[in-house]
């Protein structure tokens, strides 16, 4: 009997490992076999840490298309779902961000009402004080001092507590565990505890909302709840969802932000000496593109046979739409390698795309214009106290950033 | 120039609210867009047509 190599076999055999690793000496700039990939065709098989080998997409249009496309999945239960990590044993529940219409159109509805454009934008001048607040302790105490510890993490985290309903006072516990879901490394175990940790925390918190309702976004839920339109886990899963998203990701753009700054000082230097509100909206939208922080993939599975530049993604099969990639994708951004705060950055898929783009991202763009604004000119020399090889960077993140940023003035 | 919004798409990202405050807003409960203008003059067209090149729902609909 002969046996004869099936081509596909073949080709899964050469799959590549994914996430990949970035080149030593460009922690800003994604990995170089992203972009050979993106060079060589519109989708490429990977290997995941469980040997599967789903479908890899690189380019900003296929992206798009197929974020948006009703026959693409995000719901991790599914067969072929490329995940991230093992099953936690005993499963955990998941928020609406991983599954699909129209359950997640039904919950995702309930908390999209204070993240609209006028409601983000009243919170402004209470984040400006925050920000100013937190600068004027920065300068009152130690130099040097780590701006992650300092800054980047209290504002996000001060935000999304005012917001919520959550007790900022509870932020060592809450970003602890935080930390253990976001690592790549850490063992199923260890993720599940620190999930558990943050259900039964956010439980207690919507008993307490449930008796005593204030003007906040769990109050809202609680409301909800009472109503019988929400279960508690829901609303616990969701809160959960909501107060990690609301300052990782933020805290994470601020320190990582600030870094590529430094290492281009005539940007820096653009920032430091404007009020334009223009400049500073663009410069935010050209630094979500660069850093691109979410760099594990937006994960996917087909639920038909779609077709993309003559290969067929078959039903069932995992999808990896690496949006770090795509925003550097030159047929969309000329010279998608240079950080160029005056570019108009705006069609960036930082937050994703389709309907489970960012919830936040009003938020997250109004905190970071107010960040960026102020941090520079109120601390002109403001510079990094560590050589760039000498900092921390979260390659072992399913979100990118720095563990830590000493700086200096 | 005439617009079309799909309210059933719409996931309330807001986007189209920054692009072109004129033509869109959102609802108060939950976000979810509002048609201000649906035949909106032609020195928007630019603006509109970046909010529905933005759109993460791909729910809003322009014709010349």
């Amino acid at each position: 009997m002969t046996s004869t190599v099936n081509p596909l076999d073949e080709r899964d055999a050469k799959a590549p490992e994914y996430p990949m690793a970035r080149a030593a000496g460009c922690p800003f700039d994604p990995p170089p076999a992203l972009r050979d990939k993106q060079q060589e065709g519109p989708l490429a098989r990977v290997r995941l840490w469980d040997g599967s080998t789903p479908w890899l997409a690189t380019r900003y249009a296929d992206q798009r298309a197929l974020l948006a496309d009703p026959r693409v999945s995000a719901d991790i239960n599914r067969p072929g779902y490329p995940r991230q990590a093992p099953m936690p044993p005993g499963g955990t529940g998941v928020s609406f961000i991983l599954k699909d219409d129209p359950e997640h159109a039904r919950l995702r509805r309930m908390v999209t009402a204070p993240f609209a454009i006028k409601r983000v934008e009243a919170m402004r001048p209470g984040v400006q004080k925050i920000v100013d607040d937190l600068i004027d302790e920065l300068l009152a105490g130690p130099n040097p001092v780590d701006l992650v510890e300092a800054f980047a993490l209290p504002v996000p985290s001060l935000v999304i507590c005012q917001l919520l309903g959550v007790p900022y006072s509870d932020h060592d516990f809450f970003q602890d565990n935080s930390k253990v879901i976001i690592n790549r490394n850490v063992t199923p175990e260890q993720r599940s505890v620190a999930h558990g940790n943050l259900l039964a925390y956010l439980d207690d918190l919507m008993g307490e909302k449930i008796a005593r309702p204030v003007d906040d976004l769990l109050s809202g839920l609680a409301g909800r709840i009472t109503a019988g339109e929400l279960a508690r886990d829901e609303a616990a899963q969701m809160g959960v969802l909501l107060l990690i998203a609301g300052h990782e990701t933020t805290a994470n753009m601020i320190a990582l932000g600030t870094l590529a700054l430094f290492e281009h000082p005539d940007q820096l230097a653009l920032l430091r000496d404007t009020d334009d509100p223009r400049l500073i909206a663009s410069a935010v939208e050209e630094l979500l593109r660069y850093l691109h922080i979410t760099h594990s993939g937006r994960r996917r599975v087909a639920t038909a046979d779609i077709e993309i530049g003559g290969e067929v993604i078959r039903a069932g099969e995992g999808l990896i739409l690496a949006n770090d990639i795509a925003n550097r994708d030159p047929d969309v951004f000329a010279e998608p390698d240079r950080l160029d705060l005056r570019r108009d950055a705006r069609r960036h898929v930082a937050f994703g795309f389709g309907v489970h783009q960012c919830l936040g991202q009003p938020l997250a763009r109004m905190e970071l214009q107010v960040v960026y604004s102020t941090l520079y000119r109120r601390i002109p020399t403001l510079r990094s106290a560590a050589e760039l090889d000498r900092i921390p960077f979260k390659h072992d993140g399913s979100v990118y950033g720095v563990y830590e940023l000493p700086v200096t003035w | 120039m005439k617009v079309t919004v799909d309210q059933d798409k719409c996931v309330a990202s807001g986007q189209c609210v920054v692009a072109a405050m004129e033509v869109f807003d959102q609802r108060e409960e939950d976000g979810i867009v509002v048609l201000l203008n649906a035949e909106p003059p032609a020195e928007q067209a630019d603006d509109i047509r970046h909010a529905a090149a933005v759109c993460p729902a791909v729910a809003i609909e322009v014709r010349d």
